[in-house]
């Protein structure tokens, strides 16, 4: 118990830490993505923004949805959710909890590739290099053109390669003003986010401390009797098996002894343990059998009491003679021996 | 008890050392951020100054609570604050100090951020240059007041068609660049001259009040995380206990079903210990969906 002890409050002090962990991976995965990402505007006037918007908007949301995948609590919230009441009765503010504190840790990685694109710029300059105000920054002498020939001449701003208005707009004078409303909203994000997360963190002590102790015990406990009832259930069906392939074993050896009907030699003292081992079975046909029989009919999951000696003749240790109604010749004279 | 007290002891020792590695973690993020931040003035007349001054005050405003967040004496201070007062009374004193412990940490890093801001240079001049005098400039003497504000607000952008091959332009950019750097230096120079007073003058003021609410700050830390550590211990023994409970449950109901034979007490080997009187496909069965359907009361008495 000890060993568990040790591993249990491991896990419990480290929990917190281990996700916090995978938390600060998700987030550099996540501003490694952006720069691997090959970012490629359409320069053409409706997609623009379409695809702007959609590199601004769609990885953030996969990336919410992975914190919650890669969260291991979160099969432990969908199960004290939906489980029936029964005997103890269900406290809807761990649930609240425990929600919360899993959402705060996957909303990371999507606010830090939403500040990462806001702060880089080539989203915002793709999705609104349409919408650039020409009065105010352009050449006021340029011929007139057709609201649908600026539209197009403006979607080629983020690609510099095409862009042939230089006479309406400079390049340059567009993509530095739209970069900069971009790092603008990118630096006012991540002040609203950390503003946001600052007010979370300290007006809780303020309001509601006594509840959160008790949300925040609750939902460790429900942590630990889950991990502590799958360790149970281990060391359960680990006996279970044992025990099981015990009988099995035993159940061959007395079916070979029936067939065979041969003396069984009296094992020598020293060389009982290793006979006990051997489980009456001593050569290759008959290991080849119990294989066989293993495979093709495994015993079934009920583990009968040890009533019966077996009935090979080995006084195991600790077998009382309890029933000896029906023992073969050879059990009966080796009992009398004794 | 002697891995409890290593446990205790380390976390004694490191928490001041926790919070000074958080602190200086934080500062070299910024100069981190700043270097791979991708400065780029908007060379407007009215974005300018807004530009400027916001990359260099925003980013310390985030750094500064940051460093509170990330500060976990920040949260044993306020519960220390709000917390009713029971039989046990509330030292201002010890607040204080807390306060004051945890703002100093929090300041380091904006305050790198600033200063290296305007060590660079680049966010006085966007800033700023369109307030310059023009007159002192010669390229910019004797153009008239709506234009010379357009191009002295395309001073910072080098690539700019009209500021390409400007000598005025670099006189600019150096005049402001050298104020930049001057006010950097000089606000470096005063907080640590402030810093080395205040910690060479410390022990002449109320060095005993000052020992005792560093004694008592230490303690709240402490108590709160022995509290967390007993909760867990206490949570991990209740879980044990229910668990055990309702596997003798199960195995008194077994036992009332069943009618098998009652297995015989001597010679029950550590085995059959472990398996509870559990022995069957359809018991197995039975114990799980118990356990999902029905659990067990959180009452272990």
């Amino acid at each position: 118990m000890d060993k568990f002890r040790m591993i249990f409050q491991f896990f419990q002090s480290n929990q917190e830490s281990f996700m916090n962990g995978i938390c600060g991976i998700m987030a550099l995965a996540s501003t490694q993505m952006y720069s691997a990402f090959d970012f490629n505007c359409p320069c053409l006037p409706h997609y623009n923004l379409a695809y702007g918007l959609g590199i601004l908007l769609v990885p953030p949301f996969i990336l919410f949805l992975l914190g919650f995948v890669l969260n291991n609590n979160i099969s432990m919230l969908a199960e004290e959710w939906r489980r029936p009441q029964g005997g103890r009765g269900k406290d809807p503010s761990v649930l609240r909890y425990m929600f919360c504190s899993m959402a705060q840790r996957a909303m990371i990685a999507p606010a830090v590739w939403v500040s990462v694109t806001l702060l880089d710029g080539k989203c915002i300059t793709c999705a609104f290099c349409t919408s650039v105000p020409v009065d105010t920054l352009g050449n006021a002498s340029h011929p007139r053109l057709s609201q649908g020939e600026i539209q197009r001449v403006l979607a080629r701003i983020p690609c510099k390669e095409i862009y042939n208005g230089q006479q309406l707009i400079a390049n340059e004078v567009a993509v530095r003003y739209l970069r900069c409303i971009s790092q603008a909203l990118g630096w006012c994000f991540v002040l609203l986010m950390t503003t946001l997360a600052f007010m979370v963190r300290s007006l809780r002590p303020c309001f509601s401390q006594a509840a959160f102790l008790k949300s925040r015990y609750w939902s460790h406990y429900i942590d630990i009797e889950r991990k502590l009832f799958d360790e149970t259930c281990a060391e359960h069906a680990r006996s279970f098996a044992k025990v099981c392939i015990q009988q099995f074993f035993e159940g061959m050896s007395t079916d070979l002894v029936a067939a065979r009907c041969h003396l069984p030699r009296k094992a020598p003292a020293d060389a009982e343990e290793a006979a006990q081992k051997l489980l009456g079975i001593t050569d290759q046909g008959t290991m080849n059998m119990a294989l066989k029989s293993w495979h093709r009919c495994k015993p079934p999951l009920h583990l009968h009491p040890p009533a019966l000696p077996t009935g090979n003749g080995w006084a195991g240790e600790g077998q009382p003679p309890t029933h000896p109604s029906a023992p073969p010749r050879e059990t009966a004279a080796y009992y009398s021996c004794v | 008890m002697d891995r409890f007290r290593m446990i205790f002891q380390y976390f004694q020792s490191n928490s001041e050392s926790v919070m000074n590695g958080i602190c200086g973690l934080l500062a070299l993020a910024s100069v981190k951020m700043y270097t791979s931040f991708d400065f780029s003035c908007p060379c407007l007349p009215q974005y300018n100054v807004a530009y400027g001054l916001g990359i260099m005050f925003v980013p310390a405003i985030i750094f500064f609570l940051c460093g509170l967040i990330l500060n976990r004496q920040s949260l044993v201070m306020l519960e220390e604050w709000r917390r009713p007062e029971g039989r046990r009374k509330k030292d201002l004193a010890v607040i204080r100090y807390m306060c004051s412990s945890i703002m100093q940490r929090a300041m380091v890093a904006p305050v790198v951020w600033i200063v290296v801001t305007l060590l660079d240079g680049k966010c006085l001049i966007c800033a700023f240059s369109g307030s310059v005098d023009p007159q002192k400039f010669v390229g910019f003497a004797n153009v008239s007041t709506v234009q010379v504000q357009q191009l002295l607000a395309k001073v910072p952008c080098k690539d700019d068609e009209l500021m390409r091959n400007n000598t005025s332009r670099k006189a600019v950019s150096r005049y402001l660049r050298c104020w930049s750097q001057a006010l950097g230096w000089s606000i470096l120079l005063i907080l640590i001259i402030a810093a080395f007073l205040a910690r060479w003058l410390r022990p002449c003021f109320n060095q005993v009040t000052l020992l005792q609410a560093r004694h008592w700050s230490n303690y709240i830390d402490i108590e709160q995380k022995v509290f967390e550590e007993t909760c867990c211990e206490h949570s991990r023994l209740f879980a044990h206990k229910c668990i055990l409970h309702f596997f003798e449950s199960m195995q008194q109901e077994i036992k009332r079903h069943s009618f098998s034979l009652p297995r015989e007490g001597e010679g029950a080997g550590e085995e059959e210990d472990l398996l509870r009187g559990i022995t069957d496909q359809d018991q197995v069965n039975k114990l799980l969906k118990t356990w999902y359907y029905e659990k067990p009361p959180l009452d272990v008495s």
